[in-house]
């Protein structure tokens, strides 16, 4: 239930002020998502803010080691 | 190296006093007193001023909702900052800490500005918490800030709060046509817009933050980028645009585009334009309203007076040993001196045009001028970074049309070769450079490219030895002895010249 940030961040922290859920935090060189907190933004918003926001395509992508939240 | 050490800001007493329309000269002098006290002190917005004060920009807000063909985030963004040198990102607190050092070390510092890297709006905690700690603690320091104006409406309040009195807005397009081969995409209202959909939400935001800052009195600075073939003749309709809409000041820059950038544009291969194509458009909107001619599309975290960057000076780390005693009093007292120096040389322009007074001409040429900013030809040919670009015409005597950057042609005081062939580049539409000193070898390359060298008016004032060398050289056309010729395009390299390339020297 979770996205995560990949090593093509550009460090811009866009992404970190429109996450509903606080999980984006500056990390070392790169951002990094809370999986605990994310949720993809369901309940929120219809897309993923942060990878809406972000610069760098593919960068905020779907961490598949997590179950989807709340998948139908 | 020399230049920045030796840079002291004080030597404020040769600009010629107002020019007769450099900059935004030509309007200061009808200008509402309320507004030339806001801008006469304002580097970015005064032609005149910028000999004299300085101003620096703190980078505390990178992140950005929009997305620019000539912009690359990883290299900051491209065409307001300096590319290919990432800046130092501050906390509001180091921001405050660094603005007090500055002042205290550079008392003629009067404005600070945050333009990103990135949208200072995309970013509003962090810029208006920077802004609430200078306002306590250095109350005297103007702020400004520049914005691509997709939030602006929701921030004009908040801006008028804090008592900020210049914005700058970045519009490159009034027409989603135009716009949509400029942004690819917005985000806005917590979803992407793209092609002439995003276009159309970012010009109405725009043109509705501008009008909202002109109601609550606050000036208006627009940047355009002309980029060759998409906006380039399309910008006279946003020059109308934005002056109906109470813009102050129009700024039109030379898109910076490289590949190496990595931006959209850099990687198309779009060109940036001519000297010649920027000064034609920057011409035909100069009647329209006052455009700024001075810019050297600063660094995110420029400090000094424009043109000569001693941000190197200022790094977090240097910053945070400094023991900060902001003394306003001395500030005031310094600025006092600059005023007096300034106001002595007031008036002189109107005798260096006596000089012409007798002479009708319809040949207009431009000249080049190496100074260290003081208005004087002070600067020896090998060390300049930067060349001032005069027109000079019998209806306006000697009008400042912009400046050049180079290479520095001497390193270590040898000339060489390939930086001589830039140099020529730069300069090639000018029919004469004026220097302090010059060896005989550039001389006659110079030559040999129609460049005539002239030393004779070494450290004098700039205007002055321009419009005499202009009465000569009309009288020299009307006897025969100097076949007048149109000179060609020449190049430009925008961007303040990199540190680390004054620093080798
Ligand atoms: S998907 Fe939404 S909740 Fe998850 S990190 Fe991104 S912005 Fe935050
Ligand atoms: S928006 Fe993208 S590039 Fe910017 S910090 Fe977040 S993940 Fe990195
Ligand atoms: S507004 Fe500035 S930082 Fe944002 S994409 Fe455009 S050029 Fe880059």
């Amino acid at each position: 239930m979770s996205l995560k940030i990949a090593v093509s961040c550009v460090n811009c922290s866009a992404c970190e002020a429109e996450c509903p859920n606080e999980a984006i935090s500056a990390g070392e060189g790169i951002y990094v998502i809370d999986p605990a907190k994310c949720t993809e933004c369901i309940g929120f918003h219809d897309d993923p803010q942060c990878a809406l926001v972000c610069p760098v395509e593919e960068t905020c992508v779907i961490d598949d080691n997590y179950p989807r939240y709340q998948a139908a | 190296m020399k230049k920045m050490a030796e840079h002291k800001g004080c030597e404020t007493d040769s600009d010629g006093g107002k020019k007769a329309s450099c900059g935004t000269a030509a309007g200061e002098n009808d200008l509402p007193p309320e507004i030339w006290e806001k801008v006469k002190n304002h580097p970015c917005y005064s032609e005149e001023a910028h000999h004299h004060y300085a101003r620096m920009h703190v980078a505390v807000a990178p992140a950005c909702n929009i997305q620019c063909n000539y912009c690359n985030r990883k290299y900051d963004c491209a065409n307001e900052s300096r590319p290919g040198v990432v800046s130092e990102r501050l906390t509001p607190e180091q921001a405050a800490k660094k603005v007090l050092a500055v002042a205290s070390t550079i008392p003629q510092m009067t404005v600070l500005g945050i333009a990103g890297p990135g949208d200072p709006l995309a970013n509003p905690e962090k810029t208006f918490k920077t802004f609430d700690l200078i306002a306590k603690t250095a109350p005297d320091i103007k702020l400004c800030l520049s914005t691509n104006g997709l939030t602006l409406p929701d921030h004009v309040d908040t801006i008028a709060r804090y008592n900020v009195d210049h914005v700058t807005i970045t519009v490159n397009m009034v027409d989603a046509e135009v716009g949509a081969k400029i942004y690819p995409w917005i985000f806005y209202k917590h979803k992407r817009y793209t092609g002439k959909e995003a276009a159309q939400i970012l010009t109405d935001r725009q043109m509705q933050g501008l009008e909202m800052l002109t109601e609550r009195g606050i000036l208006s600075k627009i940047n355009s980028v002309m980029i060759p073939g998409i906006n380039d003749e399309h910008l006279k309709e946003v020059n109308k645009a934005v002056k109906g809409r109470g813009a102050f000041l129009h700024n039109i820059m030379p898109l910076i585009s490289a590949a190496e950038h990595g931006t959209v544009f850099g990687l198309t291969g779009q060109r940036g334009p001519t000297a010649q194509e920027l000064k034609r458009l920057q011409d035909s909107c100069e009647g329209e309203m006052n455009m700024m001619r001075h810019c050297r599309q600063c660094r995110a975290d420029a400090v000094g007076l424009l043109g000569e960057d001693r941000s190197a000076e200022f790094t977090t780390e240097k910053i945070m040993e400094m023991d900060v005693n902001y003394d306003l009093a001395t500030r005031q007292a310094y600025q006092a001196r600059v005023e007096e120096e300034r106001n002595a040389v007031a008036g002189a322009k109107a005798a260096e045009l006596q000089i012409l007074a007798d002479v009708e001409s319809d040949i207009k040429i431009l000249v080049a001028v190496a100074t260290k900013g003081s208005g004087r030809i002070n600067e020896h040919f090998g060390h300049a970074s930067e060349f001032q670009i005069y027109e000079l015409s019998t209806g306006k005597g000697a009008h400042f049309i912009g400046h050049r950057r180079v290479d520095l042609y001497c390193q270590g005081g040898y000339g060489e070769e390939d930086a001589l062939e830039t140099v020529i580049r730069a300069i090639k539409d000018c029919h004469a450079v004026f220097v302090a000193k010059i060896g005989g070898c550039p001389k006659k390359d110079l030559l040999a490219a129609g460049i005539e060298a002239i030393d004779e008016f070494a450290h004098e004032f700039i205007e002055k030895s321009a419009i005499t060398y202009f009465k000569r050289y009309l009288e020299g056309v009307k006897d025969g002895s100097i076949t007048h010729v149109e000179k060609g395009d020449a190049e430009i390299r925008p961007g303040e010249v990199a540190v680390d390339v004054v620093a080798a020297e």
